[in-house]
């Protein structure tokens, strides 16, 4: 690799990668991101290396390992180029049959197509597959085209370029652009980019810092991890046109400890940015300098808030500290310091590249481009979607996410994280922005989307989600600490049917409180999940504590289990009863034990008979 | 440059940058905090001195002695709202501190009763998490306590749960606790706090405890005093003085 020392060098360098890769070049590209790599991704590599070569197709077949392609619930997934056409779930032993007749036969492995759940329907192309289809990817976009250990690939994309014209326009118009763009931040708030930038830049103080939020800690999502193990390049730049248009030298990027490929990768293009002048003094011949460090952190979830990152960051214990002073004004070291979010810093690259008014064009007015989501849950279809700003929920959940699996009925979609809102199904054709998603008791939050159908019990979600927040809050303040535990608790008290209407009464006055009072937003927007419910499932809530009834027959201490006379007297529950509460001979009516059953369900379950009977 | 906040409508001084807090509690107005205290910084523990901010980009309801006086700053100490909120945190803390004196009298004046279900014990029966003792153990140079644990489990306490090594047993903690929570034990011989015993350094005069034994010897190498600078008790030395006075004068 070159040293680049002007924007000249970086293009002839561009050309000549360019030059060596045809558009219609062979190639078989093997996703290496986490999520296939847990289904055995690594292994089909050696195994395609060898059967290329037996088949003579070796140098004629490029052989790729790629980031995540966010259909990670079929992999391993494996995309032969140029035709687009995916093969899911591709195991070691698939592939000499996908070399034989697809690279070297041209004839299509029908059985390794995607086929949808519900039509049976295959797909040749990933492009066609619904959940592709009615995605838009921008971030994502070259997840699957390049390696992200490869900085030739990363050019031979455009790569840098829009580096090289940030450096050309000078650090206020870059600026200027970033706020037409309309751009904000998708770690949490939506705070508008560029004014936080602009408020960075006229900070005093020379030393400025960035920092890229790489803590994702919402259980679940994965988006900024798959960023980084698939585009690293794209956010460094990103931070590059960032510190440029900010005045900042040093750069951070926090990232938690349990992403070792994220960090290995992150790692290893920091390396190659340096080594090929990207990174240093000088960059490109600008003039400009910046140097980034990447820290690792422990996967508290309150270390992704802003002023508890800086602190351990410092070294200090990951507790966040009352703003303002913002970190603008007074940051990391004492520096102003700028933030964003992982999804935030990728996608200014685009924004500078194809300029403001392109990247407006996608999106709603308010909230522009577009937005990562992690889909998951009782949906057919999980995985990464990316999609325009202000596509409906309905959208998402049916289009892409191909609806409820089983038949069931849709009941609620949790967007934003644990702390987001829970909305139902007549919520389901808002817009998905920034502000409607906080309008209606819900938020953006950093992309977190949880489907669920009418077996779940929103009372057991509003419980799930407190626990998560009490466990994960510093317990600095009162009103987060003790009011999460005391909401958990009521809720749990609900749950386990001690609940009352004054039950509710408590609760709604204890979220107030936690709402008002919070030191930080880990506590203030920790309610949502409860207000959301108390909103939008009311019913549901006080057949618990009124009739004390789980109408999702969810909450264990309010349902029974019994068998009705259906039953043949198989004797198969009373075997499997781990209790032994089921008793009965063959081929007569069994009873179950109410003082012994511990409502595990598993009677339920083996029953071929659909005899057990849950009220 | 002194700058003016108002505070329920009266114009008050104050230095830019200073707690405001502790500039309404000058100006005399009543702010119940139990976090608090001048010497070290804040860190908004408790959420009982709340205040109305009326002024700037973002009003509403915050803590008041972590933030900082500037100039046109308006808010107010009372409304419903601070009321309600302050109320159902006292609560909270109640739960942790039910022996509290302090906690029970602003319960009383609130008309506060609990009605919730007390959260596990924090190691130290009555404390209520609000790492004063941490703080000012820190400033003080010996960093003897921490914090540990998120959520209902924090604790504080000895760093690791074993006795600390900084320790002088100097008592410094108690007498900033607001719920007094933290257990110390005097006898003629010895102080007992945090699990260790600490052996007193005595008056040559009066025989009395001076003070520990491992704090004197921190404070004479710390702030460079004389060796005998602890012999002899402070009533003591008054007592000497005026003897000598005496002598001089007669
Ligand atoms: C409890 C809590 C957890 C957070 N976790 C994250 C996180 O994991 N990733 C992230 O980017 N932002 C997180 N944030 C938001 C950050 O504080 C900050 O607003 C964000 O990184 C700013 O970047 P943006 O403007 O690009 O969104 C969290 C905030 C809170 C209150
Ligand atoms: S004194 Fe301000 S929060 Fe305790």
């Amino acid at each position: 690799m070159p040293r680049f020392s002007s924007e000249k060098d970086l293009e002839s360098y561009r050309h000549k990668v360019a030059a060596g890769r045809a558009p219609d070049r062979r190639a078989v590209a093997v996703c290496a991101g986490t999520g296939c790599k847990a289904f055995g991704s690594a292994k089909l590599l050696p195994v395609f290396e060898a059967e290329l070569a037996k088949a003579s197709l070796k140098g004629k077949i490029e052989l790729r390992a790629t980031g995540c392609h966010g259909f990670c619930e079929r992999g391993p997934l494996v995309l032969i180029f140029p035709a687009g056409r995916l093969y899911t779930k591709v195991k070691p032993e698939d592939v000499p049959e996908i070399v034989r007749e697809d690279l070297a036969g041209g004839r299509v492995v029908e059985r390794l197509l995607y086929r949808d759940p519900v039509s049976g329907k295959a797909y040749e192309k990933e492009e066609d597959i619904p959940f592709y289809m009615h995605q838009q990817r921008l971030v994502l976009k070259n997840n699957g085209l390049l390696d992200p250990a490869s900085l030739d690939d990363y050019l031979a994309l455009g790569g840098y370029r829009a580096l090289a014209k940030a450096f050309a326009m000078g650090p206020e118009k870059v600026l200027e652009e970033v706020k037409k763009s309309g751009l904000r931040g998708r770690g949490g708030a939506g705070f508008w980019t560029g004014r936080k930038w602009e408020i960075c830049r006229a900070a005093p103080g020379p030393d400025k810092v960035i920092i890229c939020n790489a803590d994702e800690g919402d259980p679940g999502a994965f988006m900024d991890r798959s960023v980084i193990e698939g585009n690293p390049h794209s956010v460094l730049e990103g931070m590059l046109i960032g510190a440029f248009a900010i005045g900042a030298s040093t750069g951070c990027v926090y990232i938690r400890q349990e992403y070792p490929l994220a960090v290995e990768r992150l790692g290893r293009a920091v390396a190659a940015a340096r080594e090929a002048g990207l990174l240093g003094e000088n960059i490109l011949g600008s003039g400009f300098a910046f140097d980034l460090r990447i820290y690792r952190g422990g996967g508290a979830f309150v270390c992704g808030e802003e002023s508890a990152m800086i602190a351990s960051i410092e070294g200090r214990r990951g507790v966040p500290r009352r703003r303002p002073p913002y970190p603008a004004q007074s940051g990391l070291w004492g520096r102003p310091t700028n933030i964003n979010n992982v999804e935030t810093w990728a996608n200014v690259p685009w924004i500078i590249d194809r300029g403001a008014d392109w990247y407006r064009a996608i999106g709603t007015e308010k909230s522009t481009g577009t937005k990562i989501f992690s889909l998951v849950g009782k949906v057919n279809n999980t995985g990464l979607v990316e999609v325009p700003m202000g596509i409906s929920l309905r959208q998402i959940v049916f289009d892409i996410g191909g609806g409820i699996p089983g038949g069931k009925k849709f009941k609620a979609v949790q967007t934003g994280g644990p702390s987001g809102g829970c909305l139902p199904a007549s919520k389901l054709d808002i817009p998905v922005d920034f502000d409607t998603l906080v309008r209606e008791g819900a938020m953006m939050g950093s992309g977190g989307m949880i489907v669920m159908d009418e077996s779940t019990c929103m009372v057991d979600v509003a419980r799930y989600f407190l626990n998560f927040l009490k466990f994960e809050s510093c317990g600095n303040c009162t009103s987060c600490r003790d009011g999460l535990y005391q909401l958990h608790r009521l809720f749990t008290d609900i749950a386990e049917g001690r609940g009352s209407e004054h039950t509710l009464e408590l609760v709604e006055e204890l979220a107030r409180t936690v709402k008002a009072t919070s030191l930080c937003a880990l506590g203030s927007t920790a309610v949502n999940p409860v207000e959301s419910t108390l909103k939008y499932f009311r019913e549901e809530i006080l057949a618990h504590v009124r009739d004390r009834r789980c109408p999702a027959k969810v909450c264990k201490a309010l349902i029974t289990y019994t068998i009705n006379d259906k039953c043949n007297g198989c004797t198969l529950c009373a075997k499997r009863c781990p209790q032994q509460a089921i008793t009965g001979t063959v081929k007569k009516l069994h009873v179950i034990d109410q003082k012994k059953c511990i409502k595990c369900g598993i009677c339920l379950d083996v029953c071929k008979q659909d005899a057990v009977w849950v009220e | 440059m002194a700058i003016r906040i108002f505070i329920d409508e009266q114009e008050v001084k104050a230095e830019p940058g200073e707690s405001v807090l502790m500039v309404a509690r000058r100006a005399g107005f009543d702010i119940p905090a139990l976090c608090y205290h001048e010497a070290v910084e804040s860190i908004g523990a408790c959420r009982l001195c709340l205040v109305e901010v009326r002024s700037g980009a973002r009003p509403g309801i915050s803590t008041s002695c972590n933030m900082k006086a500037e100039d046109g700053l308006r808010i107010s100490t009372d409304s419903p709202e601070i009321r309600r909120d302050r109320a159902t945190n006292l609560e909270l803390l109640l739960l942790r501190a039910p022996g509290s004196p302090v906690l029970r009298e602003l319960a009383a004046r609130w008309g506060v009763r609990p009605r919730l279900q007390p959260p596990p014990d924090a190691g130290i029966a009555n404390c209520i998490l609000c790492e004063l003792c941490v703080r000012v153990c820190a400033a003080l140079g010996h960093n003897a306590l921490a914090a540990v644990g998120r959520g209902e489990k924090k604790r504080v306490g000895p760093a690791f749960g074993k006795p600390a090594e900084g320790c002088v047993g100097c008592g410094a903690c108690l007498s900033v606790c607001p719920t007094r929570c933290i257990v110390m034990k005097d006898t003629p011989a010895a102080r007992t706090i945090w699990g260790q015993s600490f052996e007193f350094h005595r008056c040559q005069v009066c025989g009395q405890p001076v003070i520990t034994e491992k704090h004197r010897a921190f404070a004479i190498a710390k702030r460079g005093l004389p060796e005998d600078y602890y012999d002899v008790c402070e009533p003591c030395k008054q007592s000497q003085a005026s003897q000598r006075f005496a002598s001089v004068v007669w």
